[in-house]
């Protein structure tokens, strides 16, 4: 009988905080045109939220891209099928993992920071301060953040790719000894630039929404105490994993 | 004083958050050129008749009129144009934490004029003379001490020459020397620029060095009124404890609890 | 102000290096040299299509010389028209040449291969190619097959 209630409660408030996500998506949108206005703000947060991340991704690029190489190296040479190594590699990447694991490590990086730090601002009176002054808190401090997420999240996921790619060559060229042109040649046939490249950007385009408005909003309503901030950080991870996993899911039923 | 008109009127004021009721019906009169100081006991919601009068909270009866104009009717333009006639002091400051104390204190230039940067930075170092401390320009506000990082939000809040401004527990947590300098600035900014002033404390010898006017608010209502001189000799017994400090009084020492004899027996009972 | 500077820079340099490997991933890795550039389109009718699916390849000589634009039915004739964007490098093509949907390697997909002629005439805009082989749909091998070893074994 408890778990049918906690699973009802456990569902109305996901409704409400799905309400409220949605509440505040307006009032940015409404907000952005002005914005606008400030370039300097959002090239300021494209800065932070995604040249701070740079390292990360490349980082985690590299490795996935030398994971997936010498995998899939491994197991088509038993099928002698080397020769689709180049397009499954490139495949698997720039549809899935490019934008899924770019978001997830967004998540844990920028998307924290952007929550702690709108956060903290609520907390020592900040975004009051500023209300005080006259000046509209949502569009000097929350829209740029968001505009500056959504910028970032799809060269984030690009580089991702790039690096990805040139890890797998590194170890199946390289190191397991593949001839070059049989990893890039099949690849231009096997590969459409707008099912695939193009369908991965957008995916990666609606990742950065989601990540930035999920990241900004948890920060912006956070309990103004230092327990209420940390809350919020954590939650901000939690919610957009989940988030963007059931966005990758949709959107790829809608690719496909 | 120049002509006592009042600035900001407030009739029959009410606001609860939740089941708790915060105001039962209050009469205020700020008036032009004047000092005027709210005092009362933690949790009477001093600063949240601050946040009231500025618009950030709106009343659930009653009127708070500005000049004339009736705060809570204002849509979101006009209230920002009424607050750019106000200044603002928050009790911890709330300095931007990514911008030097220079950029602070020109905040609202930069925002809400095209002023050359010349002028700017002409307008910003006068105010922070004005408060003394015109050397930090260049520091962040983590390296201030309590103390600096109010008076910098102080020079802030003057930097675009207000009508008012709201001082929301000035003197919390400073040590002596640094009390004197915020008294001295508010006194300095209210007699030399008719700025008219409204604080929000419960430093009593503070506030009397200071004030022109002052309101006593408990349980919700005005439980007195009038200047510093008159207070002190009043012998309404809130007045009286409020003033000396005393430990009991219509501000009971104990919170409401069943009779002590009742909760230590019945503990026994149980066992 | 120096600070704004160097975050200006910081940001060029990442946005750049962003559009930069998306520049990469799209010429590298795909067919994109597919697209663009002049086409003229042929039509030609097919009894099946099979598995043929719109942007395929049009192949000649194993060549890549074009895509399949579209592929509908003819509600009269009851048979496949696909209309064809084939390279205007590629305006040589005998207007006799036939047209067969092929399997590319053994479990591939479709593409639309080109047999050339000997017409002096070639393929304009708009025509149609009128030789056809439809694709070879593996049901109908099998029941071929069975239906030609039963007969083959009644004798």
């Amino acid at each position: 009988m408890t778990l049918l209630n906690d699973l009802r409660k456990g569902f109305a408030e996901f409704l409400a905080t799905f309400g409220a996500v949605s509440i505040f998506l307006l009032r940015i949108l409404a907000d952005t045109p002005r914005a606008l206005l400030r370039p300097g703000l959002i090239f300021r947060q494209v800065h932070v939220v995604g040249a701070n991340s740079l390292v990360l991704i490349m980082m985690a690029g590299l490795f996935v891209g030398m994971v997936l190489g010498l995998q899939f190296y491994n197991t088509m040479s038993k099928f002698g099928a080397e020769q689709s190594l180049g397009p499954v590699v490139v495949l698997a990447l720039v549809r899935e993992l490019g934008p899924v694991v770019t978001a997830l490590l967004f998540a844990g990086r920028a998307g924290t920071a952007l929550a702690s730090e709108i956060g903290l601002m609520k907390a020592t009176e900040q975004l009051a301060g500023m209300e005080m002054m006259a000046v509209d808190p949502m569009r000097y401090v929350v829209v740029p953040r968001f505009l500056g997420a959504f910028i970032a999240m799809p060269l984030l996921t690009a580089i991702f790719n790039a690096i990805a790619i040139l890890g797998a060559w590194a170890v199946a060229v390289q190191m397991m000894g593949m001839d070059g042109g049989q990893f890039w040649a099949p690849m231009p046939d096997n590969v459409d630039v707008y099912d695939d490249v193009l369908g991965g950007v957008m995916k990666s385009v609606f990742f950065g929404a989601a990540a930035g408005l999920l990241a900004v909003f948890e920060g912006y309503r956070a309990y103004p105490t230092a327990e209420g901030v940390s809350r919020a950080t954590t939650r901000t991870v939690v919610v957009t994993a989940m988030s963007v996993l059931v966005l990758d899911y949709m959107l790829t039923a809608i690719l496909i | 004083m120049a002509d006592n008109d009042v600035l900001i009127e407030i009739r029959g004021l009410k606001y609860s958050r939740g089941s708790t009721v915060i105001f039962d019906g209050i009469d205020v009169d700020i008036r032009k050129g004047e000092v005027t100081a709210f005092m009362g006991p933690s949790g009477t919601g001093k600063t949240t008749l601050l946040r009231l009068i500025t618009g950030q909270l709106r009343p659930d009866a009653g009127t708070i009129r500005v000049s004339g104009e009736e705060v809570a009717g204002l849509d979101r333009n006009a209230l920002y144009d009424l607050r750019k006639r106000m200044g603002f002091l928050f009790q911890n400051g709330a300095l931007l934490t990514d911008l030097s104390v220079f950029e602070n204190v020109a905040f609202p230039l930069r925002e809400h004029t095209r002023l050359p940067d010349p002028l700017i930075r002409d307008m910003v170092m006068m105010k922070l003379q004005a408060v003394g401390l015109r050397g930090t320009a260049s520091m962040t506000p983590a390296e201030l001490s309590g103390g600096m990082a109010r008076r910098i939000a102080l020079a802030r809040a003057i930097v675009m020459d207000p009508e008012m401004i709201f001082y929301d527990e000035p003197f919390v947590g400073l040590d002596p020397i640094s009390m004197g300098q915020i008294v001295r600035l508010i006194k300095r900014l209210n007699e030399a620029l008719g700025l008219t002033s409204v604080v929000v404390s419960h430093d009593v010898a503070e506030i009397s060095e200071v004030s022109d006017c002052i309101y006593l608010l408990a349980g919700g209502r005005v439980v007195a009124r009038g200047s510093p001189q008159q207070l002190r000799e009043s012998d309404s017994e809130w007045v009286r404890q409020f003033m000396e400090g005393l430990a009991d009084g219509p501000v009971p020492f104990h919170y409401p609890a069943p009779e002590i004899r009742d909760d230590l027996l019945g503990e026994g009972k149980r066992a | 102000m120096g600070q704004n500077k160097s975050v200006e820079f910081a940001t060029g340099l990442f946005i750049f290096l962003g559009l930069l490997a998306l520049f990469f991933l799209i010429t590298q890795t795909t067919n994109i040299s597919a697209y663009g550039g002049e086409g003229y389109s042929v039509t030609a009718r097919f009894a099946n299509v099979g598995s043929l699916k719109v942007r395929a390849p049009v192949a000649l000589a194993g060549v890549t010389i074009g895509r399949v634009e579209n592929i509908t039915v003819d509600p009269e004739r009851l048979d496949a028209i696909v209309t064809l964007t084939i390279d205007s490098r590629y305006g040589q093509i005998p207007a006799d040449s036939s047209a067969s949907i092929l399997t590319s390697g053994l479990l591939g997909e479709k593409y639309v291969g080109i047999d050339p002629g000997a017409d002096t005439e070639n393929l304009q805009q708009g025509d149609e190619v009128l030789f056809t082989q439809s694709a070879i749909v593996l049901e109908n091998l099998i029941s071929k097959y069975l239906f030609d070893s039963a007969s083959g074994g009644d004798e």
